[in-house]
């Protein structure tokens, strides 16, 4: 957990920071600070405006409205700056094709006016570091897309820098491949690395988030840790129900009928399933049994992120 | 370790010592083709020259038509040196670099890093220069050998190639930088550089064009190009109609970098 009682002076200060994009509203106000060596997350779906509010913060957005700043350093003036220290892993892997794996990382440390003895010694460490060392003479094309994105990673340590941003870090990759990435992220975390990343996958800011904001629609629905969260939006356990349907039959409705009323503090109704918050799953998954229902599954498992999100926005985190 | 650099990236100059870093980014890539860029650079220009020049010249010739009775291999060498820096700057401002903005998105990872989109575009404009240079110098290389110039000033058309393939790039990378797609690259190819190619004084005098063509003529920069290094190889150097020509290239070079500039920035700061 960060110190947050000696208060710090925050890496990054958001005050009502808006970003328009003519009459289109993607980020809408938000207020957050991150502090030194923290892991700060953004969660949300697509087009919640996470991705634009990292740009703005990578300084290659410039800021429509509101106060930002970055090192205490003020984007639209000190942009070079800032970037000079911060390590960035975009959405899209935006690697070289016309050079090799290494040649991707050592003109990427000139660019930071890095010498070129110096950008190959650090390249070559960072190969090292996302286990990348035996492709290094290799085109980047007919890389797998994990070996891609460790890639990305090296790219962006190669200023060595304290405050690293990571839009979607692993998304499309397969489960082998994230647990990778995530075990070098929380490795640079230990060193007292700064990351800020966005996600739509609950169970990577679970495992990676100090803290984090829900993000939907441009503005801020939430915020706090995974734990906090969950305890403040929903209850301990979930309780799954899904039931049979029969022919024509659109949802679960016609099984309900109000049967599960007083069994749990809140009901859900998805298109596939019935969630039921309560403490106690268990508990309630026998007292819907004796009232006479019959589903075909019945899944009790803790509360995550999802049901947080779930919970503020009525909808979905992934669909 | 980056102190000196930053107070140097200001906001408001045309573009930082930065620039420099991308063109060692196009020299680090040259340096994996470059035995092929040196074959094509000079196998090229020899055999147009021997194709058109000698082949094609020998009726050309014996029709005696052209002003002052010049061979017709001396007088199109120096206008294809020019062509061929055309060419070289017309297509490297366009696939590459939309390559670089929209395909690989390569521009959007450098500047992730203090280099900055006026540093992309000057960047990329010295390493078209570079390009133009060294095919020039290869084109030159092979002129001489042929025996096609008769005047030694026709090194000056070399630097005359490089301002034309900038006269040509600079406009071209601000209309790149409008793309979306490569659709348009096509059309300006077929419509615009072609003809160019064609018409401009290159294989014929452009007195020999229908009248009402002859002005159309005069405001392409290939025109300039063409006339400039052809008085310079053939020492019919007149120095108004010189200075008149390199004064239009160079004023199409800094009107492509005026637009290139907005362009560049309404398209990758957003």
């Amino acid at each position: 957990m960060p110190e947050r009682s000696t208060a710090p002076e925050p890496v990054i200060r958001a005050r009502g920071l808006t970003k328009r994009f003519g009459a289109f509203t993607a980020v809408d106000g938000v207020d957050f600070d991150v502090a030194p060596g923290e892991a700060f997350g953004f969660l949300g779906p697509n087009g919640a405006g996470k991705t634009s509010t990292m740009r703005m913060i990578g300084t290659v957005s410039p800021v429509t409205a509101g106060e930002l700043t970055v090192f205490g350093l003020d984007p639209a003036r000190q942009g070079a700056q800032i970037r000079s220290r911060l390590g960035v892993v975009p959405q899209a892997d935006t690697l070289d094709n016309e050079l090799s794996v290494l040649e991707n990382l050592v003109i990427y440390g000139r660019y930071f006016d890095l010498s070129w003895t110096e950008s190959r010694r650090r390249a070559t460490e960072l190969l090292e570091f996302v286990q990348l060392t035996e492709r290094s003479g290799d085109k980047v094309e007919p890389l797998s897309g994990g070996m891609k994105r460790r890639l990305v990673i090296a790219r962006s340590l190669i200023n060595e820098p304290s405050l690293l941003l990571l839009d979607e870090p692993t998304t499309g990759l397969d489960p082998q491949a994230r647990h990778l990435l995530w075990d070098r992220l929380y490795r640079l975390k230990q060193r007292g690395v700064t990351l800020c990343l966005t996600t739509h996958y609950m169970d990577e800011a679970e495992q990676l988030c100090d803290r984090l904001v829900v993000m939907d629609r441009a503005r801020i629905v939430a915020e706090g840790s995974p734990r906090q969260l969950i305890d403040r939006y929903v209850t301990r356990e979930v309780l799954e129900l899904r039931f049979g349907r029969a022919e024509g039959e659109t949802d679960d409705s016609a099984f309900l009928d109000g049967q599960l009323e007083g069994l749990a503090e809140r009901i859900e109704q998805l298109p596939d399933r019935i969630l039921v918050y309560t403490a106690d799953g268990e508990a309630a998954a026998a007292a819907a049994y004796e009232r006479g229902l019959r589903p075909a599954s019945i899944l009790v498992r803790r509360s995550s992120l999802e049901d947080v999100f779930l919970r503020l926005t009525g909808r979905s985190l992934v669909e | 370790m980056t102190a000196v650099a930053l107070r140097r990236a200001r906001p408001g100059a045309i573009a930082s010592r930065r620039s420099l870093r991308i063109l060692e980014h196009d020299l680090l890539v040259f340096r994996r083709g470059w035995h092929s860029y040196l074959l094509s650079g000079l196998s090229q220009p020899f055999l147009y020259l021997v194709a058109m020049g000698v082949g094609l010249g020998m009726y050309v010739n014996r029709s005696g038509s052209l002003p002052g009775g010049v061979p017709y291999l001396d007088y199109i060498a120096p206008a294809l040196l020019v062509t061929q820096a055309m060419m070289a700057g017309a297509s490297e401002a366009t696939w590459p670099i939309m390559g670089k903005i929209e395909w690989d998105k390569t521009y959007h990872a450098a500047l992730n890093t203090p280099v900055g989109a006026l540093d992309l575009l000057v960047g990329d404009l010295m390493w078209i220069g570079f390009r133009a240079t060294l095919l020039s110098v290869l084109f030159l290389v092979v002129i001489v050998v042929l025996g096609a110039a008769t005047s030694p000033l026709v090194v000056l058309a070399v630097p005359v190639a490089v301002l034309t393939a900038l006269a040509f790039a600079a406009p071209i990378i601000a209309f790149t930088a409008t793309q979306t797609g490569d659709g348009g690259f096509n059309a300006l190819f077929r419509f615009g550089i072609t003809p160019l190619f064609l018409f401009s004084g290159t294989f014929f005098p452009i007195e020999k064009l229908p009248l009402f063509l002859q002005p159309l003529a005069w405001i392409t920069p290939l025109y300039h190009g063409v006339a400039a290094a052809r008085s310079l190889s053939l020492g019919q150097v007149e120095p108004v109609g010189l200075t008149v020509h390199v004064a239009a290239l160079a004023a199409v070079v800094i009107a492509g970098l005026a637009a290139a500039r907005i362009t560049f920035r309404r398209r990758l700061v957003v």
